[in-house]
C-alpha cells in the first residue's frame, strides 16, 4: 500500500567547493565523482537524488560515511541548501522559502535527534527537553508539564535536573529523544541517533522507537551505517553510495534482490531469518483445510522455524490477514531462504 | 651618500606645521565640543560620584560586611572570604582605607563600563567576520599604545579630573572584555548551535539561550582580565587627577618616599588580589555548573 508521498526529493544535487554553480550541469549529468574531485576540484554531497517519502513511516538512509546521508538529511529541513532540486515537505517548496519563513517551518514541522546529542550542557535535562517548545513561544506551566511527560515516557523519570554531562550516553540521547518528541514536530529527523551507543544499549533503544512509534505514527528519517538497524526499523529503506541513491525498497527486497556486489556483500552479513517473511518462500497449494499449527504472512522465517520445531512438524500452513490459508512453508525451503548464499566474488 | 646614513625624512619644517595643524585642529575640536561631550559624560560622573560617597561616607564594617558577602556569594569558599577580610583589615591599620576606598570605587565604575561596552562590541565580533578584521586592530592599537599617550587627548578634551581618568582606564581595560567575549561565542560548540536552527531558533534566540551562557566562563575570564588592567591603569591615572591609592603612588616616586610607594602598592596589590580571586572563583563555579563546556 502506497501512501502519498509526504517529502518528495526531485533531482537533488549538492556541491561542495569554491564555486559549485560552474559545475552543477556536470553533476546532473552523472558525472563520476572522482573525476569532478580530481579535475574540477569540487566534491560531490550529492547527486541527482529523487525520492518519495511516504507519511507516518520510517524512512532508513543508509550508507558508509561519506555516502551523503548526513548531508541528505540536513537537506531536508534546509541546514544544508541544495545546489540544484527541489525538496516539497507537506506540499511546501522548503528550497524557495526565505529565513524567516524557513525558521517558521522548521519550528512547526521538524523535530532532530544527533548522532552526538548535541544537548545544551548548561541546561538541566528538564530544560533541555523544551527547549523546541520554548522557541515556539510555549509558556509555562505547559513547557514543564509536556517536557515532563516526555521525560516520564523515554524512562528517565526523576532523572529531571541532572545536568546532560551527569548522564551515560544512553540517557543523553533518550533526552534527546524526549527534547525531539515533545517538540510533537510531524517530521522526526534522526541522524545516526544510536551509533555513538554501546550495542546492548543500541538495541534498547531501537526498541524503544519502535514502541514509541507504534503509538505515535510520526514521518521518522532514520539515517544509520548498519544494515541491521535498518531492517530493525525501517519500513522502506534507501542504499547511498557516493552521493547517490543505488538502491530503495523494504528491507525483504533489499535482501531478496540487492541491486548490485555492494549491497549483496553487505546483506550477506545480515540475519536473513529475522528479515524475510514466509510469505516470501510460501509454496501454494490448493487446501481447503488448514493444519493445526498456522502462522501468519508477516511471520518472519525465524519464527517459522521456531513454531515447526516447538510442534515437531516440517511444514505449515499460512494464512492471510483474514485467516484464510494462501499456503505452505517447509521446513527445508525456510531453511535454505535462512542461510546466506555465497557472496559474489 | 647621505641618503643612506640619514633617513630621508620629510623637512622639519613640514613635519611641524604638520603636527600644528593637527595639533590646532583638535584643539578646536575640543574647544568647541569639550562642553557637550563633558555634558555627555554626567551620568558617568554622577555614577562615580555616587560609588565614591557611599563607599567613604558609610561606615568601614558595614562595608567589609557587603565586601564579605559579595565575596562568598561568588565564591562559595569560606578561606577567600576570609582572606578578603584580612587584606581589608590590614589596608584599614595602616590607613589607606579612603584611598582604597576611592580606587574601588573608580576601579567598580570602569569595570562596569568596559562591561556594559564590551560585550554587546564582542557579540557583534563574533557575530561579523567583517566587523571583526575591523575590530582587531583598533583592539591591538588600545593594548599596545603606551597607556601614557591616550591621557593627552582625554585632557585636551575634558581638562584633569576623575570623568578623563576614568575614561582613559575603559579604554585601557576594554580590550581583552570584547576579545574574550569575541572569542567565548565564536567557541560554542557547533553541534549546539546546529542543533538550535534545527528546531528553528532566531539568531537572537541562540544568542540568549545559547551562545552567552555557553560563553559565560570565558566572558567570566574577560570581566576578571578587565578588572586587573583597570587596577592597574588607575595608578597611572592619577597623574590627570583621578585620586585614590595611585596619588600616594605617585607622590612616593616623585620624592622617593619608599615607603609610602610601597604601602600603597601593596594595597593596590590586596585589593587586586580580593578582586581576581572573587570572580575566579565564581566563574569556576559557572564552568563547573555547565560540565564539559565545549564537549566534542
Amino acid at each position: 500500500m502506497i501512501s502519498k508521498p509526504y517529502i518528495k526529493l526531485k533531482n537533488v544535487s549538492k556541491v561542495f567547493g569554491q564555486n559549485p554553480d560552474t559545475v552543477i550541469d556536470l553533476v546532473q549529468n552523472n558525472i563520476d565523482k572522482t573525476e569532478l574531485q580530481n579535475d574540477y576540484n569540487h566534491i560531490i554531497g550529492l547527486q541527482n537524488i529523487n525520492i518519495d517519502i511516504p507519511k507516518n513511516k520510517i524512512q532508513v538512509f543508509m550508507g558508509l560515511s561519506g555516502s551523503g546521508k548526513s548531508t541528505l538529511i540536513r537537506h531536508l529541513n534546509q541546514l544544508i541548501r541544495p545546489t540544484s532540486g527541489e525538496i516539497v515537505v507537506n506540499n511546501v517548496n522548503v528550497t524557495e522559502l526565505n529565513k524567516k519563513d524557513l525558521i517558521n517551518f522548521r519550528r512547526e514541522n521538524f523535530a532532530m535527534v544527533f548522532q552526538k546529542f548535541a544537548l545544551l550542557p548548561h541546561r538541566t535535562v528538564l530544560s533541555n527537553t523544551y527547549f523546541g517548545l520554548q522557541i515556539r513561544g510555549v509558556k509555562s506551566p505547559e513547557l514543564e508539564n509536556t517536557a515532563k511527560y516526555w521525560i516520564d515516557k523515554v524512562g528517565l523519570d526523576g532523572f529531571e535536573n541532572y545536568h546532560p554531562n551527569q548522564l551515560s550516553g544512553g540517557m543523553q540521547q533518550r533526552v534527546g529523544i524526549a527534547r525531539a518528541l515533545a517538540n510533537d514536530a510531524p517530521i522526526l529527523l534522526m541522524d545516526e541517533p544510536f551509533s555513538a551507543l554501546d550495542p546492548l544499549i543500541r538495541i534498547e533503544m531501537q526498541d524503544m522507537l519502535i514502541t514509541l512509534q507504534k503509538e505515535l505514527k510520526k514521518t521518522i528519517i532514520f539515517i544509520t551505517h548498519d544494515l541491521d538497524e535498518a531492517l530493525k526499523l525501517g519500513d522502506n529503506i534507501a542504499i547511498l553510495r557516493d552521493g547517490k541513491i543505488i538502491q530503495s525498497g523494504t528491507g525483504q527486497d533489499i535482501i531478496l534482490n540487492p541491486y548490485d556486489s555492494y549491497i549483496s556483500n553487505f546483506t550477506a552479513q545480515v540475519n536473513r531469518g529475522k528479515v524475510i517473511e514466509c510469505e516470501k518462500v510460501m509454496k501454494k497449494l490448493s487446501k481447503d483445510a488448514f493444519s493445526k499449527v498456522t502462522i501468519a504472512k508477516e511471520t518472519k522465517l525465524e519464527e517459522a522455524v521456531r513454531v515447526m520445531i516447538s510442534n515437531n512438524i516440517n511444514e505449515v500452513d499460512v494464512l492471510n490477514s483474514k485467516k484464510k490459508y494462501i499456503g505452505t512453508v517447509y521446513l527445508n525451503d525456510v531453511m535454505a531462504s535462512i542461510i546466506n548464499p555465497i557472496a559474489e566474488p | 651618500m647621505s641618503i643612506l646614513t640619514e633617513f630621508p625624512s620629510i623637512d622639519t619644517e613640514t613635519l611641524r606645521s604638520l603636527k600644528k595643524s593637527i595639533d590646532a585642529g583638535f584643539k578646536n575640536f575640543s574647544r568647541n565640543y569639550g562642553d557637550n561631550i563633558e555634558s555627555f559624560f554626567e551620568p558617568v560622573r554622577f555614577l562615580l560620584i555616587e560609588s565614591e560617597q557611599f563607599l567613604i561616607n558609610t561606615p568601614w564594617p558595614i562595608i567589609m560586611a557587603i565586601i564579605a558577602i559579595i565575596a562568598w556569594a561568588g565564591s562559595k569558599n569560606i578561606k577567600i572570604v576570609i582572606s578578603v577580610v584580612m587584606i581589608l583589615l590590614l589596608i584599614g591599620y595602616f590607613d589607606m582605607w579612603e584611598n582604597t576606598m576611592k580606587t574601588i570605587s573608580i576601579t567598580f565604575v570602569a569595570a562596569l563600563l568596559a562591561i556594559v561596552f564590551g560585550i554587546p562590541i564582542g557579540i557583534l565580533m563574533a557575530k561579523s567576520n567583517f566587523f571583526q578584521r575591523v575590530m582587531n586592530p583598533v583592539l591591538d592599537v588600545m593594548q599596545t599604545m603606551p597607556s601614557f599617550v591616550y591621557l593627552i587627548p582625554v585632557v585636551m578634551l575634558l581638562g584633569i579630573g576623575k570623568i578623563p581618568g576614568l575614561i582613559a582606564v575603559v579604554i585601557y581595560s576594554i580590550p581583552p572584555m570584547i576579545r574574550l567575549t569575541n572569542l567565548g561565542i565564536r567557541l560554542v560548540n557547533q553541534a549546539v548551535i546546529e542543533a538550535a536552527d534545527s528546531y528553528g531558533a532566531s539568531n537572537t534566540q541562540k544568542l540568549i539561550y545559547i551562545q552567552i551562557p555557553l560563553a559565560l566562563p570565558t566572558i567570566m575570564a574577560g570581566i576578571n582580565q578587565t578588572i586587573m588592567l583597570a587596577l592597574s591603569m588607575v595608578v597611572i591615572a592619577s597623574m590627570i587627577g583621578v585620586t585614590g591609592l595611585g596619588q600616594p603612588v605617585l607622590t612616593a616616586i616623585q620624592n622617593q618616599y619608599f615607603t609610602l610607594g610601597i604601602f600603597n602598592g601593596f594595597a593596590i596589590v590586596g585589593i587586586a588580589i580580593v578582586f581576581d580571586r572573587v570572580s575566579q572563583a565564581y566563574g569556576k563555579r559557572i564552568q563547573e555548573s555547565h560540565g564539559t563546556i565545549n564537549d566534542k
